[in-house]
């Protein structure tokens, strides 16, 4: 009951900066949408444009078919949860949760009823009178998470809610944060980061910004596989895609690239014959390289290691190859015997590789 | 390593005694006014504070009553009595006419004219004899007295009653409060709308506030006074009234009150509000129970400011108070016993300080907020 | 008793009113564009009509008091400057020739330039020397109350102090003013000092720096505790001794609270007229601006064309420290 439609959306802010191009995005009830992108990209811009907190420049937002560009927060049913908490210092944390149900002015006993139960869901009880600053980060997190339950919004809005906390309880808290999804399945839930984990583990959909356009909208491992472009792909999965430059030697039922003098790939892609002899750009995934011999005619990249960071888990090879100055990375599961100066040959099977037109754009979509 | 050492804790020795000196300067004038205020006022007049307790030396002239308590001893008659009422002086000489006020020392029999002898012992005892009845006026009696130090509360009380400190004082109260009070609210509400509302002309506005920070009061006066004489006049009621005089001090102080609380406000967290403001607060529900609240600390090195400022103040309310007797603020009260006391130290000295003891106190209770307040006011 | 009361009860009245009138127009403006319970459209406009309104409730009455209490004295205060004493009829500059002809006010003049020569300077002298020396002992902070005391203290109140000190009683009687008692003890002769001309001025001077030396200190002592420790460490490494530390490290790091500070009592020394009134009310020479005018205000029924040509050089000498603050407030301000 509460779908979310942005049609041509714009933020200007008031030093004529436009922060936001022409946003368009559907948002069904229930879901979890997830706006990730390079910190400034305008995220918060776009959740507080939602939350009422910022005007809408240009374009409308409507909430279940409803205008409400010109509504306040308050009567949007919407509730957000901030970066620094904002609890009121002042008040206990039975108050801060109660303070939005005491401004509505509903009666005491249903306003009881929903603070305990909110306090209740997240374990907040023994807390309920303390003040906020006589309780721990992540405590403070779940009251502002609780003050946002009680008042009962159609749609939940979150900035980057676990940026303040250290790394352990920020894994934690984001449990908590997907188990409480999964208690209010009817909620729509739309939550900011900048951080690609939190994206791809919550997010039944990401909206990934950058520079104030949405570079792809898609559940998450669609980003991962299907990147729409080059920066989808670069900023998705930890240590970033490769991007190679290379040539399209020929199109038809297969696509033929020159990677270099020597080495050619055949991918498995139909293009239009215009493209034949174009410059483009080969996106390989650290953890997609295979390890081959030198000799041998699978390989797609070769070079000198110029760096190795060992990690245990898995190991990173950073290779310096004859194609572009920048290294080319490869992600290998445990740890290997292989010193810095070393030759590397590297292969890639043909349906993990990537192909993105000189603009960026990936050629599969 | 050693001389260093040596040069170095000479050198604390010296901050030390630097700051005790200054301390000394700074505060002794106060403890000077103070000492006098409860010294005994024949004393005040005639020693210096410093010397309060040390016994001082008086000249003093004293009458004997009249006579109806003399009695007949053989052919004399004899009027007898003790020179001191209460204290416990010692008289050192003694002498029966202003040309030789000490002429004779204590024990010793001086003979006068028609026959009439006088003896004064060191406790203040006194005899004097005459052949004949004495009939006039009492026998004068000089005599240079070590009196001991005296303290007393008899001025304050003189001042408080006879005085009219006591209304002055109250008065003053009925200025202050109010006038601490209203340019408080006045300036939260504007300092919050300066601060987190949106509305045209905001920028203007601040920067008046700013520039106005500095105007010299005496800009206002003269059109105020004619102002005020005008509306009186026209309306029929007085033109200097406690609401004129709340009025004129809550715009003299609203330009450091708006500055220094828009200060303080717009540094308070922005999410805390724009929290409220989702959960449907509105601007004057988050003034109220967000803003106020967190701003206590401002609120209250303001109200210190203003209290001390309308307390200590002279000039607003000689102005639109002006100096009739009924409303009377201590600060006029003061200028004016300056005037018909001038030389009268222990009037002016038990009144002084009880027109600054209001304000040591708030200074010395409050003192944490004020330095606060101040430091918001100026450093940034 | 009687008068207590009806103190209070006027109290309660101009402070209760006051907020009744702000609880009073919020609630008015909610009951008149309503929120709740309408259809979206109308919500939408009622909340956008209160945005609009609201601020202006909640500044008005400052706006207000602003207004009447500044700029339309300020602009009366320049018409009146051109009218006769009564300010019925026009004048033109006759009371500006008034003014820079008679050599009371020259007078006035001199004696102020020498007030905001002198007081700012010794009052931050002081102030940054205690401030210094009071951070580094242990009763630093009593010391520092101590010094701030005079703060509390109305003007008026310490002109009584220090015309008690001042005092003079002439042939051989006691010296009861400290001053005079000290002269005669180191076997001088006892003098009225606040009739000496010229030096008079410098004994009324030192009231007011009594006063402010503490303000200075207080603000200066905060700024000195914000200099990063490390610039200090730095120069002690560098091999500066003390004093060099004091002036090429430290000093140059608050010269811009100096200035604050210098500027915050320049304007008090124009606007002071307290301690002249009470010390000596400008006889003996030592007239200054603001007591004149404040004579003027009064004198003879009152001179209203020459007590507001005297507030307009009050407030010119006040500019241009008025334009620097502004100056600093919008730098800030862009800052944020
Ligand atoms: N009030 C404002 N005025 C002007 N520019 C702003 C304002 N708020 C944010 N911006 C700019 O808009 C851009 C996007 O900001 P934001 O949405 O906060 O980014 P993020 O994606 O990191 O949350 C940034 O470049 C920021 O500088
Ligand atoms: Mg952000």
């Amino acid at each position: 009951m509460a779908d979310l439609t942005l049609t041509n959306v714009k933020k200007v802010y008031a030093n004529s900066v436009e922060v936001l191009r022409d946003i368009n995005l559907d948002i069904k009830q229930g879901e979890f949408i997830v706006f990730v992108g390079p910190s400034g990209c305008g995220k918060s811009t776009l959740l507080r444009m939602i939350s009422g907190l910022e005007d809408i420049s240009a374009g409308t937002l409507e909430i279940d078919g409803q205008v409400v560009n010109d509504i306040p927060p308050a009567l949007r049913g919407i509730a957000m949860v901030f970066q620094s908490y904002a609890l009121y210092p002042h008040m206990s944390v039975y108050d801060n949760m109660a303070f939005s149900l005491q401004i509505a002015k509903e009666n005491k006993a249903n306003i009881d009823k929903q603070v305990r139960k909110a306090a209740e869901m997240l374990q907040l009880t023994p807390y309920l009178d303390r003040l906020p600053k006589a309780l721990s980060g992540g405590q403070r997190q779940r009251v502002a998470i609780g003050r946002a339950i009680v008042r009962r919004p159609k749609v939940f809005l979150f900035d980057e809610p676990l940026s303040n906390l250290d790394a352990a309880l920020r894994v934690a808290t984001r449990m908590e944060i997907a188990a409480l999804k999964e208690k209010m399945p009817e909620s729509t839930m739309i939550y900011v980061t900048h951080d690609q984990v939190e994206a791809m583990t919550l997010a039944d959909r990401i909206v990934l910004l950058s520079n104030g356009n949405i570079e792809q909208v898609g559940a998450p491992l669609e980003l991962y596989e299907q990147p729409a472009n080059v920066f989808v792909a670069k900023f998705i999965g930890s240590p970033a895609m490769n991007i190679l430059p290379v040539t399209i030697n020929k199109v038809g039922s297969q696509t033929n690239l020159a990677i270099d003098a020597t080495t050619s790939v055949n991918l498995p892609l139909q293009l239009d014959k215009k493209e034949e002899g174009k410059k483009a750009q080969l996106g390989i995934r650290p953890e997609d390289f295979t390890m081959t011999a030198l000799h041998k005619n699978d390989v797609l990249i070769s070079g000198e290691i110029a760096f190795v960071e060992a990690l245990g888990e898995s190991t990173l090879f950073h290779v310096k190859t004859e194609l572009h100055d920048e290294l080319v990375i490869a992600k290998f599961p445990g740890v290997w015997d292989i010193q810095r100066g070393d030759a590397l040959a590297l292969a890639a099977p043909a349906e993990k590789l990537h192909l993105f037109a000189a603009d960026g754009n990936n050629y599969s979509q | 390593m050693l001389t260093s050492s040596s040069k170095k804790s000479s050198l604390t020795w010296l901050v030390h005694l630097s700051v005790f000196l200054l301390v000394l300067i700074w505060t002794i004038p106060t403890a000077g006014l103070f000492v006098s205020s409860i010294r005994d006022k024949d004393q005040l007049s005639v020693s210096g504070w410093w010397t309060a307790l040390a016994s001082s030396e008086q000249k003093v002239v004293y009458r004997t009553p009249v006579p109806d308590s003399q009695i007949q001893e053989a052919d004399q008659y004899v009027l007898k009595g003790n020179l001191f009422a209460d204290s416990n002086a010692s008289v050192s000489a003694f002498g029966f006419s202003s040309l030789k006020p000490d002429a004779f020392v204590v024990g010793s029999t001086a003979t006068m004219k028609k026959g009439k002898t006088l003896t004064v012992q060191a406790n203040g005892d006194y005899v004097v004899t005459s052949p004949v009845p004495f009939t006039k006026r009492g026998q004068r009696i000089f005599y240079t007295a070590d009196v001991p130090p005296r303290f007393t509360l008899d001025n304050y009380r003189e001042v408080l009653g006879s005085e009219g400190l006591a209304k002055s004082f109250i008065n003053s109260l009925t200025v202050t409060i109010p006038s601490t009070v209203i340019p408080i609210l006045m300036a939260a509400f504007a300092a919050y709308a300066l601060a987190w509302m949106r509305f045209p002309g905001r920028a203007l506005l601040l920067v008046t506030v700013v520039g106005l920070l500095v105007v010299p009061l005496q800009m206002s006066l003269i059109p105020l006074l004619k102002a005020y004489n005008f509306i009186g006049e026209s309306f029929g009621v007085g033109s200097k009234t406690y609401l004129g005089i709340w009025l004129a001090h809550t715009a003299f102080g609203l330009p450091l009150a708006i500055y220094l609380l828009r200060n303080y406000i717009a540094g308070l967290p922005g999410e805390i509000i724009e929290s409220a403001r989702v959960d449907g607060a509105s601007d004057f529900d988050i003034f109220r129970k967000i803003v106020l609240p967190l701003s206590f600390p401002a609120l209250a090195s303001f109200s210190i400011f203003q209290f001390l400022w309308v307390w200590n103040d002279l000039l607003v309310a000689m102005v639109f108070l002006g100096n009739n007797e009924e409303q009377l603020v201590l600060t006029g009260r003061l200028r004016e016993l300056l005037g018909s006391r001038g030389g009268n130290w222990e009037i002016l000295t038990a009144s002084a300080f009880i027109t600054i003891l209001v304000p040591l106190a708030v200074f010395f209770a409050l003192q944490r907020f004020l330095v606060r307040g101040l430091l918001a006011g100026s450093v940034k | 008793m009687a008068q207590l009361i009806s103190a209070l009860l006027v109290m309660c009245i101009g402070v209760f009113g006051c907020a009744l009138y702000f609880y009073g127009a919020n609630l008015l403006l909610d009951y008149c564009f309503p929120a709740k319970q309408r259809p979206y459209d109308v919500i939408a406009r009622n909340l956008r009509i209160r945005n609009a309104i609201r601020p202006w409730l909640f500044i008005g009455p400052a706006m207000l008091a602003l207004g009447l209490y500044f700029i339309y004295p300020i602009i009366d205060s320049v018409r009146l400057s051109l009218f006769d004493r009564s300010g019925e009829a026009f004048v033109g500059f006759a009371n500006y020739q008034w003014l820079f002809s008679s050599t009371e006010f020259f007078e006035s003049f001199k004696n102020n330039m020498l007030w905001l020569i002198v007081v700012p300077t010794l009052s931050t002298f002081f102030g940054l020397v205690i401030a210094t020396m009071t951070d580094r002992i242990w009763w630093g902070n009593i010391a520092k109350s101590l010094i701030f005391m005079p703060m509390a203290i109305s003007f008026i109140g310490a002109s009584i102090i220090w015309k008690f000190i001042y005092d003079y009683r002439s042939g051989d009687d006691t010296q009861i003013g400290l001053l005079n008692a000290l002269v005669v003890f180191f076997g001088g002769e006892p003098v009225a000092w606040i009739t000496v001309p010229f030096w008079n001025n410098f004994f009324l001077m030192i009231i007011l720096v009594w006063v402010q030396t503490g303000f200075a200190m207080v603000i200066l002592s905060a700024a000195l505790r914000g200099i990063p420790e490390e610039t200090i460490e730095a120069a002690v490494l560098d091999g500066a001794n003390g004093i060099q530390i004091f002036f090429r490290i430290m000093v140059p790091q608050i010269w811009g609270t100096i200035a604050v500070v210098w500027t915050t009592i320049t304007i008090l020394v124009l606007k002071v007229f307290d301690i002249v009134l009470a010390m000596t009310n400008g006889q003996w020479n030592t007239q200054v601006l603001a007591n004149q005018m404040f004579d003027w205000m009064f004198r003879g029924g009152g001179d209203s064309g020459r007590g507001a040509v005297i507030a307009i050089v009050i407030m010119v000498l006040v500019i241009p420290i008025m334009v620097w603050n502004i100056r600093r407030a919008n730098a800030e301000m862009e800052g944020r």
